[in-house]
C-alpha cells in the first residue's frame, strides 16, 4: 500500500475490518520502561507512564506543531483516568518501532470502510488487538497528518489507553483490600473504596497495577461524565514558546558541531555540473565543499560563514530537460487536457453527465496555483555520522519513527545504527510529512561525508521557498444542467491531476446526477500535501461554482445552499450558525459584500462568512469573517478555536497573496516579500462558533483552510461584480475603473 | 581586534567578522537560540532584539555596526520573570508553533514601550512581523488588554 496515500488520502484507505487498542504484547513494557521512564516511574499501557510521586506522563506519538494536540491529547487519557491534572504532563514518544501509532491505523482504516468505533460490534472489539500495532509498525507510522490526533490517536489510543490503566489502578486497590474491584470509585488520582473511605494514591499503586493486563475495552465515559473533556485548558507548551526556551529541530545543540548551507539545482530534476572552489580557498571556518547529485553543500564551522560560501561557490547547474517549463506552459497544458484529454471517471450517480441534457447548461472552468508551505522555521536537520558506523540525526519532522527509517535508508544503514531525535516544528503544513524529506536526505549525505563531524544544515529561506513540495497547481472545469426552480439537476466536473482521484471533489449537496472525472497533467514540480491537501483546492472549485449557480438562478446563495442540504441537517445546520451570527442578509456599506462558504473535510464541517471591502483603488480589505465549525465536540474549545483563527489566516495569505509561478523550470519566488503573508495590519476581526452535535470527533488543524479563498471571493463577486476563478487575488484589477475579471467566464 | 557586545547585560570580546550579522551571532557564538532565524532579509521579524532599547531585525545588523550597544534577547527580556507582554500571551494562549513568538514580543515589548496604548491600527502599522500558524487575531487581543490596563488580568 502507498504509505503516503494511506495517512494523508481522505476516506482512500483500505480498511480491515479490526478493532482494538493496539496493546503491547506482554514483555514489552520492559523495552518500553529502557527507552523512555526514568527512575520511579513507569509505563502500565501502551502511551501511559506513572511515577511513584503520582505524576502521570502521557507519551505522544506525534510532533508538536503547535496545534496544542500534547494537551488535548492529554485531556483525553488523564478525564478517562480520573487524574488530578496538576499531576498530569505530556512528552514525545520515541522513535521506535514500540511507539509506532496503531491508533492512528486503526482511525484511517475504519474511516476508509466509513465506521466509527460505534458502528463495530462489540464482538469484534479487541478479537485481533495486536493487528493495528503491526501496521503500524509495519508503517513506520508516528505521523502528524491528516489532522487526525485527537479524531484518531485520541478516540483509539490515549482515551482507551485512560481507561484501562484506570481500571489496573483498581485492580491493585482491589488486590491490597481483598475486595472486589466492583467496590470502588476513582477520582483526582485517587482508588477510593466507597463503603470505607480508604482511598489510595495513583502514585503508590502503580508498581503493582503496573502487573496487571490492560483491557482492550475497558469501559469509556459517556458524553456528560467529563471533566476535562471540553474544558478551554491551558496548553502545556506556551510557557516555554514566550520565554524563547522551547527548542526547534534547529535549535539543536551538539558538541563539535559544524554547519551546512546548500544550493540546489534551481530546476526540479537538475544535475550539479561544477563548482568553483577557488573562490572560498582559504575562507575562514570553511571545512569542506560537499559536492552531490543535484546540489552542493559546504561546511563550516559558523552558518553565515557557510552560507556566504555557499554564494561564493557560484555552483552551475544542467537543467535537463525541465530548463522550458513555466506556469503558463503547465497551464495550457492543463486546459488542452480538459478540452482533448482522455477523461477517467471516478465516480458517478443517476444518469452522470448524460443528465446535462435535462436544462440549461452553465459552465466554470477554476484555476489554482502552486503554493509553498512556508513554515516560520526553514526546514534543516543536524545530522551526526560518527567514525564507528552509527548516525544520529535531530529535526524537527512531522514524523519521528518515519524519519528515522528514512534516514537509515538514505545512509544505508540498518535502523539499530540509526536514533532520531524529534524536535518540536516551528510551523509544519504539510512540509514536514513523510517523503518529503529532501532536508534530512541532504543533511545524512552530507554528515556521511564528514565522518567525524556534526553538520546542521540550514536551508535558507530561498532555498526552503525554491525545493518544497507544493501544494499542486489544478485546473477544474464543471459543467451543470440547472432545472427551472435554479436547481442544479446534473453535475459535472472534470479536473487536472498527477495523481490519483480525490474524494474531496464529491460534492455534499443534493444533485441527483453527479459525474466526476480527471485528466492527468504531469508536471515536474514536486508536490505534497499542504495544510487541507485535496480539499485545498475542491473547496474553492465546488464552493466558487455553486455560488455561480445561485447567481444564475438570482437566488441568495445561503438559501440556495440550504435548498440542496435537506437531507444533511448538520450542514443545514452549521450554515445557519454561521449565518445568524454573521448577521447574513443586513446592510453593508457601499463598496462592502459578504460572501459565505461551506466545506467538510477530516470530519468536521466548517463555514466562513467573509466580510470584504473594496477600495475604489481595487485594494481589497477583509473586514471580518464569522465562522462555524461542526466537529462532534471540541476536546478543548480554546485550542479549537485558535486552530480556526489560525486557518483563516492561512487561507487569507493563500486567497489575497499566495502563488508559486514556475519560470524555464524553476520557482520565480524567493522569499517572504515575493510570497507574501497577511500580517496585523490585515488581520480581520475573527469569531468563531462551534456546533456541537453527537457526530464523530472530527479534526481542527485542517478544516478551517479550503472555505476561506471561496468565502472571500464569493463576497468580492458581491461587492464589486467581479468573479474571481483563478487564485490569488492580487492578480486581478479591481479598481473601480475599468474592473472586469481577468479571465472569462467558462 | 575583535568585537564587544552587550548583550543582556554581560559583555563579551568576539573574534568575528564585523559583517557577520547579529542574529548568528547572538545563535551561533553565544547560544543564545531563542532569536529565530526566519528569512535573513528583515522581512519577517522572527529575528527581531532590542538594541538600545529599539526593534531591529537582527539577520541584517552586521555585528559590527552594534559594538559597544545594549542589545537585549527574549531570554534577557524579563528580569528574572514574565514580562506584563509575556504574561499577556500566555493568558490569551497566543502561540500555537511558537517560532514567530520570541521577534514578536520583542517587537511588541519595544512599542509598547514608546506607545502604551495604541489603537489597533497604530500596531498594525508598527508591528509587521509574520506568523504563519495565524496567532494575530490573538496577538492583539492581547495587546488590547495591555494597552486597557487589564493585562493578563483580562482572558478574551
Amino acid at each position: 500500500m502507498n504509505r503516503r496515500k494511506f495517512l494523508i488520502g481522505g476516506g482512500t484507505a483500505a480498511g480491515a475490518l479490526l478493532v482494538g487498542y493496539g496493546f503491547w504484547p506482554s514483555g514489552r513494557l520492559g523495552r518500553a520502561n529502557l527507552l523512555a521512564a526514568r527512575p520511579g516511574e513507569r509505563f502500565l499501557a501502551s502511551w501511559i507512564k506513572i511515577a511513584d510521586d503520582g505524576r502521570i506522563t502521557a507519551v505522544i506519538p506525534h510532533c508538536d506543531m503547535g496545534t496544542g494536540i500534547f494537551t488535548s491529547l492529554s485531556q483525553m487519557a488523564a478525564d478517562e483516568l480520573d487524574a488530578d491534572w496538576k499531576m498530569v504532563q505530556a512528552e514525545a514518544a520515541p522513535s521506535d518501532p514500540l511507539f509506532a501509532n496503531s491508533a492512528m491505523a486503526e482511525g484511517f482504516a475504519l474511516e476508509g470502510e466509513n465506521m466509527t468505533i460505534d458502528s463495530v460490534p462489540g464482538i469484534l472489539r479487541g478479537t485481533a488487538m495486536n493487528s493495528m500495532r503491526v501496521i503500524a509498525e509495519y508503517m513506520d507510522l508516528q505521523t502528524t497528518g491528516g489532522s487526525c490526533a485527537v479524531r484518531f490517536t485520541g478516540v483509539y489510543g490515549m482515551r482507551v489507553a485512560g481507561a484501562a490503566v484506570r481500571e489496573m489502578l483498581v485492580k491493585a486497590a482491589a488486590a491490597r483490600m481483598k475486595v472486589a474491584a466492583t467496590e470502588f470509585r476513582t477520582e483526582m488520582s485517587r482508588v477510593i473504596h466507597v463503603a470505607s473511605g480508604k482511598s489510595f494514591g495513583y502514585g503508590e499503586l502503580a508498581a503493582e497495577a503496573a502487573g496487571y493486563s490492560p483491557s482492550a475495552h475497558p469501559r469509556l465515559k459517556a458524553n456528560g461524565e467529563y471533566k476535562l473533556v471540553g474544558k478551554p485548558i491551558a496548553r502545556f507548551d506556551i510557557p516555554a514558546k514566550v520565554n524563547g526556551a522551547t527548542q526547534y529541530g534547529i535549535d539543536a545543540q551538539v558538541p563539535g558541531m559544524c554547519y551546512g548551507a546548500i544550493r540546489i539545482s534551481p530546476v526540479f530534476g537538475g544535475q550539479l555540473v561544477s563548482v568553483n572552489d577557488a573562490a572560498v580557498a582559504g575562507n575562514r571556518g570553511v571545512k569542506k565543499v560537499v559536492r552531490l547529485n543535484d546540489a552542493v553543500v559546504v561546511v563550516a564551522d559558523r552558518f553565515w560563514r557557510a552560507r556566504t560560501a555557499a554564494e561564493a561557490l557560484a555552483p552551475v547547474f544542467d537543467p535537463g530537460a525541465n530548463g522550458g517549463v513555466s506556469s503558463k506552459t503547465i497551464h495550457e497544458e492543463q486546459l488542452e487536457a480538459l478540452k482533448n484529454g482522455k477523461v477517467k471517471k471516478d465516480f458517478s450517480t443517476g444518469a452522470g453527465a448524460d443528465a446535462l441534457k435535462n436544462g440549461a447548461v452553465v459552465e466554470r472552468t477554476y484555476n489554482v496555483p502552486y503554493l509553498a508551505h512556508a513554515p516560520m522555521e526553514p526546514v534543516n536537520a543536524t545530522a551526526f555520522y560518527r567514525n564507528d558506523g552509527t548516525l544520529e540525526v535531530w529535526a524537527s519532522t512531522q514524523d519521528g519513527l518515519g524519519s528515522r527509517v528514512f534516514c537509515a535508508k538514505a545512509a544505508g544503514l540498518p535502523l539499530d545504527k540509526v536514533t532520531f531525535h524529534l524536535m518540536p516544528s516551528g510551523g509544519g503544513f504539510g512540509r514536514r510529512l513523510p517523503d518529503l524529506w529532501n532536508f534530512l536526505t541532504y543533511a545524512v549525505k552530507t554528515a556521511m561525508a564528514v565522518p567525524g563531524v556534526p553538520v546542521k544544515l540550514i536551508f535558507t529561506r530561498e532555498q526552503d521557498m525554491q525545493h518544497d513540495y507544493y501544494r499542486p497547481n489544478v485546473t477544474s472545469r464543471f459543467r451543470a444542467a440547472v432545472g427551472k426552480d435554479g436547481a442544479p439537476v446534473a453535475w459535472v466536473n472534470e479536473y487536472t491531476t498527477n495523481d490519483d482521484p480525490n474524494a474531496e471533489a464529491h460534492i455534499f449537496y443534493g444533485v441527483p446526477n453527479q459525474f466526476y472525472g480527471t485528466v492527468k497533467v504531469p508536471a515536474h514540480v514536486p508536490t505534497g500535501p499542504w495544510r487541507s491537501v485535496e480539499a485545498s483546492w475542491h473547496g474553492f472549485f465546488v464552493e466558487s461554482f455553486v455560488d455561480e449557480l445561485s447567481q444564475e438562478a438570482k437566488q441568495d446563495p445561503l438559501d440556495y445552499r440550504l435548498a440542496l442540504l435537506k437531507d444533511k441537517p448538520r450542514h443545514a445546520a452549521t450554515l445557519r450558525l454561521a449565518g445568524e451570527k454573521a448577521g447574513w442578509g443586513t446592510a453593508l456599506p457601499a463598496g462592502c459584500g459578504r460572501g459565505i462558504a461551506m466545506v467538510e473535510c477530516f470530519g468536521t464541517i466548517v463555514v466562513h462568512v467573509a466580510e470584504v471591502e473594496v477600495a475604489k483603488d481595487g485594494a481589497v480589505k477583509v473586514r471580518r469573517v464569522t465562522t462555524a465549525a461542526s466537529c462532534g465536540r471540541a476536546v478543548n474549545p480554546e485550542g479549537f478555536k485558535a486552530q480556526m483563527e489560525g486557518a483563516v489566516i492561512f487561507g487569507l495569505s493563500a486567497v489575497l497573496y499566495g502563488e508559486i509561478t514556475i519560470d524555464k523550470g524553476a520557482v520565480t519566488q524567493q522569499n517572504f516579500p515575493d510570497f507574501n503573508a497577511v500580517r496585523l495590519a490585515e488581520c480581520p476581526a475573527i469569531d468563531v462558533y462551534i456546533h456541537e452535535s453527537d457526530a464523530p470527533l472530527g479534526g481542527a488543524g485542517e478544516p478551517g483552510v479550503p472555505p476561506v479563498a471561496p468565502a472571500v471571493t464569493n463576497a468580492i463577486f458581491v461587492a464589486t461584480g467581479v468573479r474571481i476563478r483563478e487564485l490569488p487575488i492580487k492578480n486581478h484589477a479591481l479598481a473601480a475603473e475599468g474592473r472586469k475579471s481577468s479571465f472569462a467566464a467558462g | 581586534m575583535g568585537i564587544r557586545l552587550i548583550v543582556n547585560g554581560i559583555v563579551h570580546e568576539l573574534d568575528v567578522e564585523p559583517d557577520a550579522p547579529l542574529l548568528w551571532v547572538i545563535r551561533d557564538e553565544l547560544n543564545l537560540t531563542g532569536t529565530k532565524f526566519g528569512c535573513g532579509v528583515a522581512a519577517c521579524g522572527a529575528c527581531t532584539v532590542h538594541v538600545n532599547g529599539r526593534a531591529m531585525r537582527s539577520c541584517s545588523v552586521p555585528v559590527g555596526s552594534v559594538a559597544d550597544a545594549e542589545i537585549k534577547t527574549i531570554e534577557g527580556l524579563g528580569a528574572g520573570g514574565l514580562t506584563a507582554v509575556q504574561e499577556a500571551w500566555i493568558a490569551h494562549q497566543v502561540p500555537q508553533c511558537g517560532y514567530c513568538q520570541s521577534g514578536m514580543i520583542m517587537a511588541v515589548s519595544a512599542f509598547l514601550a514608546e506607545n502604551p496604548a495604541p489603537t489597533d491600527e497604530q500596531l498594525g502599522a508598527a508591528i509587521t512581523n509574520i506568523c504563519r500558524c495565524g496567532t494575530l487575531s490573538r496577538i492583539r487581543a492581547a495587546v488590547r488588554s495591555l494597552a486597557s490596563g487589564k493585562g493578563a488580568g483580562e482572558r478574551r
